[in-house]
């Protein structure tokens, strides 16, 4: 396996979509390129980082604010 | 016993929405545990829709509570209305912010996407989730604002996409095990906000909707109108160039060990 090849599997094997044949290639590459390793392992950083920050809360007050207003235009709908 | 994978460290910010752990590799070739959407869900269950998925499961004639909020509100009950705003505004806050990039115009995008919403009730055949209908709504009208604010030069989920970066990772350093200890909250949002800032409105969407609001593949190609392999293609390259974009803040130095 190329690391051509690794990389367009990475989102399956990050998403669990490979099958086991495929994950043992997989695994037989990632042991002898470091520079797949790394990119697998960072990549999956990323996306937790991502996934387990709230970048963009919407507070409260603005919450209840939207939710007036919107109510407000339904019921001239 | 050994594991090959050893759990390396969490950082107590993160807790509010579960621990992760990144993991250090102690056999040669060994692939770290998976990134499921079922853990992803466990994880930001403050930031998400109520998981279809187990109140829909196959083979069951389980209907989603949305389906009777829906169809109550079509009769005209706007309370059901107020209960499906109340589920899912954050979500398209977050969203419209995500794509706009603007926190005036988010708020306009909720406020209009859930009026066209129900102005559109008739219109929903109920062949998808409301949620995923709703989305489309939201990206769309967030586009829309995208636009407007570059005066009127057209936006679309396709802009810059054929652009090569992202399709091979260049940048080759590992990563500090601890990157949230090198910064504090408000700096790490920062630059997670920053970064996703960058990415070209096509692949920031497909990431929004995929790995911060853990649509499916399948949920997040209807709700853009792309094909599933065209949003295979984009989460990839938005994936791999937030990572070589990440990659500045949180390589290793020197001092680290490493290089």
């Amino acid at each position: 396996m190329t690391c051509s090849e690794f990389m367009a599997l990475l989102d399956d094997l990050l998403d669990d979509g490979v099958s086991a044949t495929l994950r043992a290639d997989l695994e037989e590459h990632l042991g002898g390129c470091e520079h797949c390793f790394i990119t697998m392992n960072t990549t999956k950083r990323t996306i937790e980082f991502y996934t387990n920050q709230e970048l963009y809360p919407l507070p409260e007050p603005v919450r209840t604010r939207l939710q007036t207003a919107i109510l407000a235009k339904c019921r001239k709908c | 016993m050994d594991l090959p994978w050893q759990p390396m460290s969490f950082h107590p910010l993160l807790l509010r929405s579960g621990t992760p752990i990144y993991y250090e590799r102690t056999a040669k070739n060994a692939i770290p545990p998976q990134i499921s959407s079922k853990t992803n869900q466990e994880k930001v269950k403050f930031l998400k829709p109520p998981a279809m998925e187990t109140i829909q499961s196959a083979g069951t004639e389980e209907i989603h509570p949305d389906v009777a909020l829906v169809a109550r509100a079509r009769e005209g009950d706007l309370q059901a209305f107020e209960t499906l705003v109340k589920q899912y505004d954050r979500q398209v806050f977050r969203i419209a912010q995500h794509i706009t990039q603007n926190k005036e115009d988010a708020e306009d995008v909720v406020q209009d996407a859930f009026l066209k919403a129900y102005e559109k009730l008739h219109q929903f055949q109920g062949n998808s989730k409301f949620y995923t209908w709703l989305v489309r709504i939201a990206v769309n009208e967030s586009l829309m604002r995208l636009r407007k604010r570059r005066t009127g030069r057209m936006v679309s989920i396709d802009e810059d996409v054929e652009t090569d970066e992202g399709s091979m990772p260049r940048d080759l350093a590992d990563w500090g095990p601890d990157p949230e200890q090198m910064y504090n909250q408000s700096e790490l949002a920062e630059i997670l906000r920053k970064t996703i800032q960058g990415l070209p409105p096509g692949f920031r969407t497909v990431f929004t909707l995929r790995d911060v609001e853990g649509l499916s593949t399948d949920e997040t190609a209807e709700a853009l109108g792309l094909s599933v392999p065209a949003v295979k293609s984009r989460l990839l390259r938005a994936r791999l160039q937030l990572r070589e974009r990440l990659s500045r803040y949180f390589r290793k130095r020197n001092g680290d060990g490493v290089q």
